[in-house]
């Protein structure tokens, strides 16, 4: 492949993924089934040089390659108030990834949109929730690539044999004990953030086991979506990329399969979570300017709990901007579904391909922001220079139809 | 850029170091050093014109662009490898980093570069306790050769540093 067999684009994208092998100290390359791309959000020219030049080179890509989201809404195109080298840049950068042969999926939950990899496959993921999901989730295995490794990678089919390809790399080396945090706090679904911000905290890059957490990844996709707003935050807050929760992820179904002998324990409490949520709440008072949901994208199990929350009740209080980003492919099973209709009625705006926190969406009027992701509470203050709230999904309702920040401290008690 | 430089052999004159790190992409650096004290994201922590402007980052306001960068580790998003080729692109990048753990993020941003542009721009990891004798303040002089081969670091009291590398 170096020496352009296989054309140029693949001969340019080996040098890259040798080139990283030899500064990892990798002995050899992996096989790859599957990359997800996160080049298609435009941060300037070198990106859209490099892409651009890998299709005037005739590249293509060896494996299923899903998209991450771009710079723009291609569905709803009033909704993000680009300039215009964003928006022709932008568009550019996105067509260029299609060229090259990717799936026009634009989410940062491909596994969501119809993308899981089998349990052990070796993959080449980028965007640190989409990491954290499939290596933890399900069990795949993909290392932290950024921006032009997982094109590379696409292109030549191969990733360096190093981090958490490897099996030593993904034992636990420290515990996290939940079993004194009482049921009723973790029923909250404001806890799961918290819990990973306390994750990121703790663990920084490390592997980390979670024990006395409640779960069934077979449940209709209630632990499934606990556990991807989780391991967002703690990818954000930390740069976690991959943790065991002990009875639940496949990879941990004992402590001893998955932990390294010695490691230590912490015991966290109610307390924890609770200070961990309120560091994810810049604003104080009870403001409100817009509500955002879907950080990482909405998957069509939050789709039923909004819908269900908006059945019956008063619309949102003009005054509050309520967003949901979603993948397209979830969308049109949500309108399928039902789901979309009464969100819509409640006077929710849809966003797609793109995210609230990533491109110019909110308007300039906005200075404190309500979320159920922790993922955009960590980003929002320095990406777009908002206040953020963090509250479970139902308070965020609560609050968008209230006007005003409404949430029950009670909950978080010891 | 496989030659790795050769030290003129010579007296080490007070003040001088020299720290023997390895490679992680080659290059080649001559410039003042600023000694990063906490990780920075490139993402969302640096603009385009080479300043810190992370508002929790201790050195925030500090210009990067053109001077030898020493950091702990390359924290956060991995779409600093983008930001990084725009850096280095835009020519407001650092001259060349020294960091105290490797990282494979801003090493695919400085390879990509290298790939469009032609400009190298050396990444050398340098053990713990090396890295905890750089200061911000001195001259450093590098020439980073494939990786991961050996790279001699010379840190210079003065920052006016004659060439003392050749290759």
């Amino acid at each position: 492949m170096l020496a352009g067999r296989a054309g140029e684009a693949a001969a340019m994208c080996m040098r890259i993924v040798t080139g990283v092998a030899r500064a990892s100290g990798a002995e050899r390359l992996q096989p790859v089934v599957s990359a997800h791309a996160d080049g298609c959000l435009y941060h300037g020219v070198a990106g859209l040089d490099f892409t651009e030049r890998l299709v005037e080179l005739g590249g293509k890509v060896a494996v299923r390659t899903t998209l991450n989201v771009g710079s723009l809404d291609l569905l709803h195109p009033g909704l993000v108030r680009a300039d215009p080298t964003l928006a022709t840049n932008g568009r550019r950068l996105m067509d260029a990834h299609v060229a090259l042969g990717c799936e026009q999926t634009w989410s940062c939950a491909p596994y969501q949109s119809g993308h899981r990899p089998a349990r052990g496959a070796h993959v080449a993921w980028a965007e640190s929730n989409a990491i954290t999901f499939v290596n933890s989730v399900l069990g795949a295995r993909s290392d932290r690539y950024g921006d032009f490794l997982d094109i590379a990678a696409a292109i030549t089919g191969r990733v360096p044999y190093a981090g958490l390809h490897r099996d030593q790399a993904r034992r636990a080396t420290m515990v996290l004990d939940f079993s004194a945090v009482p049921e009723r706090v973790l029923a909250h679904d404001a806890a799961w953030p918290a819990i990973g911000a306390f994750l990121g905290a703790r663990a920084g890059t490390r592997v980390a086991a979670l024990t006395g957490l409640p779960g069934d990844l077979a449940d209709g996709g209630v632990t499934e979506d606990r556990l991807k707003a989780l391991g967002a935050t703690a990818a954000s807050s930390g740069g976690v990329a991959l943790f065991h929760v002990v009875g639940v992820t496949p990879e941990a179904p004992t402590l001893d399969a998955v932990l390294v002998p010695g490691a230590p324990t912490v015991s966290v409490r109610a307390g924890d979570l609770r200070a961990a949520r309120d560091q994810l709440s810049t604003a104080t008072g009870d403001r409100l300017d817009a509500v955002s949901l879907g950080t990482p994208h909405f998957s069509l199990a939050e789709f039923a709990a909004l819908a269900d929350e908006l059945l019956t009740g008063p619309v949102f209080c003009p005054s509050v901007d309520v967003y949901v980003s979603t993948s397209r492919g979830v969308l049109a099973l949500a309108e399928q579904a039902g789901y979309l209709a009464p969100v819509l009625a409640s006077g929710a705006r849809i966003l797609t391909d793109t995210c609230t926190y990533v491109t110019p969406v909110l308007s300039d009027h906005v200075s404190v922001a309500m979320t159920n992701s922790g993922k955009w509470a960590w980003y929002a203050p320095a990406n777009l220079g908002v206040d953020t709230v963090l509250g479970s999904l139902r308070e965020c309702v609560a609050s968008a139809r209230a006007g005003k920040v409404v949430r029950d401290d009670r909950l978080w008690a010891d | 850029m496989t030659d790795s430089g050769q030290i003129e052999s010579g007296q080490i004159e007070s003040g001088q170091i020299e720290l023997t790190g390895r490679s992680l992409h080659p290059g080649r650096a001559d410039a003042p050093l600023i000694q990063l004290e906490q990780p920075l994201s490139f993402w969302g922590g640096v603009d385009a014109a080479g300043t810190v402007v992370e508002a929790r980052h201790p050195q925030y306001g500090i210009r990067l662009a053109g001077a030898v960068v020493a950091m702990p580790t390359g924290r956060g998003s991995s779409s600093s490898t983008a930001v990084l080729a725009e850096l280095i692109r835009a020519g407001t990048a650092p001259a060349g980093l020294l960091l105290a753990e490797r990282d494979t993020i801003l090493v695919t941003g400085a390879l990509v570069a290298a790939e469009i542009y032609g400009r190298w721009m050396p990444i050398v990891e340098l053990s713990d306790s090396d890295f905890s004798r750089l200061a911000t303040g001195r001259a450093v002089a590098l020439t980073a050769g494939l990786a991961p081969s050996p790279v001699q670091v010379r840190v210079d009291s003065c920052t006016d540093t004659p060439e003392r590398i050749r290759s």
